[in-house]
């Protein structure tokens, strides 16, 4: 079984050719990602691990078209995003990534309902339809008795849960999570993972987590290991089993 | 063409409303400035049409009256224009209303930095960002400007009454004082919009990340 589910048969959702990234800080460059070349097959869920700071939090923004490499190709469905016009972006952003962050960033003005909806209206869904939509979502992450509260009126993992069905929102073929257990508690966290899990199963979504929560690991199928800036190691679903078994 | 991001007109005005009535204080000091500023302007356009209506009866008490009251007037003059000093002042309050809405609306704009990011994630175009600070500023405006307009007419008719007693009422422009207020009212609208645009581009260009990273 997971020899034919290795990542170079199947199709890349994801493939990064040596990306470089620097900052710019007064007079000193930084190096956040020093050439990162990796293939994430579709299907998948994938968590990117490493240190603070390693540059993972930079990765995942590259890899979901939110910033642009200083040199290097991300690809999304075999296309360069460095191609794409500020229309084609934002419609790759629409319709085929969905956002999960660690700090939920549900819009604080608008209601739960309003929040999962939004995308669908960006993506020319009309109002009745997304209204109906929008409710299944909401009743899939387990919270349609609270559509009509704001993100303010809601604990830490039901925002996040809202951000789930957010994410969800237009059938998208790619979710990426920023740390999304980052601000909740044990329980909460894993309720989280539950959900992404059974998420990624029901709808065939690839999932991609930066993360350092290690309760992420259980759930993940790949786990590339970032350091310093540059791919420590890339492990697979059965060979971790061993190395956690190890630490354990 | 299929491959495009929509936000329906009817969508952002909704948007763009709901973001006022949530913060409601804070629209209400923003568009006070304006509201005051229109008043102004309309109380004085206001006042010089009665005084102006009053001279046109040609009545002797009515030319009294407004030599009594100040009024720079010839026998034999058929209209009042603002004074200069009037003009300037009028120029000069408005002008400081821009500055404040400016002010006040980068302010909003930094506060919302995130919800902008948010909204870029989700597939928003810089238009779409552009349009609701723009939609948000044209009803601030609106609603401001046209209290503004309606505070200033009535404080003119109420002053004009005091000045020159029951002259006004024989000789009131209704057709005039209801120009002038929608005169005032376009001309609050304008500068509210004026006020917004600078803030609202940068808010439009901002890179989803750097808007995300903002700390709230």
């Amino acid at each position: 079984m997971p020899s034919d589910r290795s990542a170079n048969v199947q199709h890349a959702i994801i493939r990064t050719t040596n990306v470089v990234k620097t900052f710019q800080l007064g007079s000193h460059t930084l190096e956040v990602l020093k050439g990162i070349s990796l293939n994430i097959a579709a299907d998948r869920h994938v968590s990117i691990m490493g240190p603070s700071g390693s540059g993972k939090s930079t990765l995942f923004n590259m890899i979901g078209g939110l910033d642009k490499p200083t040199s290097g190709k991300v690809f999304i469905n075999e296309v360069d995003i460095a191609q794409l016009d500020a229309y084609e972006l934002a419609w790759l952003r629409c319709r085929k990534i969905g956002y999960i962050f660690q700090t939920f960033n549900l819009i604080p003005v608008m209601t739960a309902l309003e929040n999962v909806t939004l995308p669908m209206i960006f993506a020319g869904t009309g109002n009745d339809e997304a209204v109906e939509r929008g409710m299944i979502l909401l009743k899939t992450v387990g919270l349609a008795d609270r559509f009509n509260h704001k993100p303010s009126e809601l604990s830490g993992g039901q925002q996040q849960r809202v951000a789930v069905a957010r994410a969800l929102a237009n059938g998208p073929s790619i979710i990426l999570a920023d740390e999304p257990t980052g601000n909740l508690d044990l329980t909460t966290g894993e309720e989280i993972i539950n959900l992404l899990k059974r998420m990624s199963e029901e709808r065939k979504v690839t999932i991609i987590s930066a993360t350092h929560d290690f309760k992420m690991l259980n759930v993940s199928d790949e786990v590339i290991w970032i350091r310093d800036g540059l791919i420590d190691k890339i492990e697979q679903r059965d060979e971790l089993r061993i190395s956690v078994g190890t630490i354990e | 063409m299929e491959r495009l991001v929509a936000l329906p007109f009817g969508k952002s005005v909704e948007i763009a409303y709901q973001s006022i009535r949530v913060r409601f204080f804070r629209s209400l000091i923003t568009t006070l400035s304006l509201v005051l500023a229109v008043a102004f302007l309309c109380y004085v356009q206001a006042g010089n049409r009665i005084a102006e209506t009053i001279l046109q009866t040609g009545s002797e008490a009515g030319f009294r009256a407004l030599l009594q009251a100040g009024y720079d007037v010839q026998p034999g003059d058929a209209a009042i224009g603002e004074s200069a000093k009037q003009r300037w002042l009028v120029i000069l309050s408005l002008m400081v209303c821009v500055v404040g809405i400016v002010n006040a609306q980068l302010m909003a704009v930094t506060e919302r930095f995130r919800e902008i990011g948010i909204m870029k994630c989700l597939g928003a175009l810089d238009s779409f960002i552009l349009r609701l600070f723009l939609l948000e500023a044209l009803m601030q405006g609106f609603i401001g400007a046209a209290a503004g307009a309606l505070l200033g007419a009535v404080f003119a008719v109420a002053s004009s009454a005091v000045q020159f007693g029951a002259l006004v009422f024989t000789a009131l422009p209704l057709g005039g004082i209801t120009m002038t207020i929608l005169t005032a009212t376009a001309t609050g609208c304008l500068l509210s919009l004026l006020g917004v645009v600078f803030p609202a581009v940068k808010a439009a260009r901002m890179a989803p990340v750097e808007a995300m990273r903002v700390e709230e």
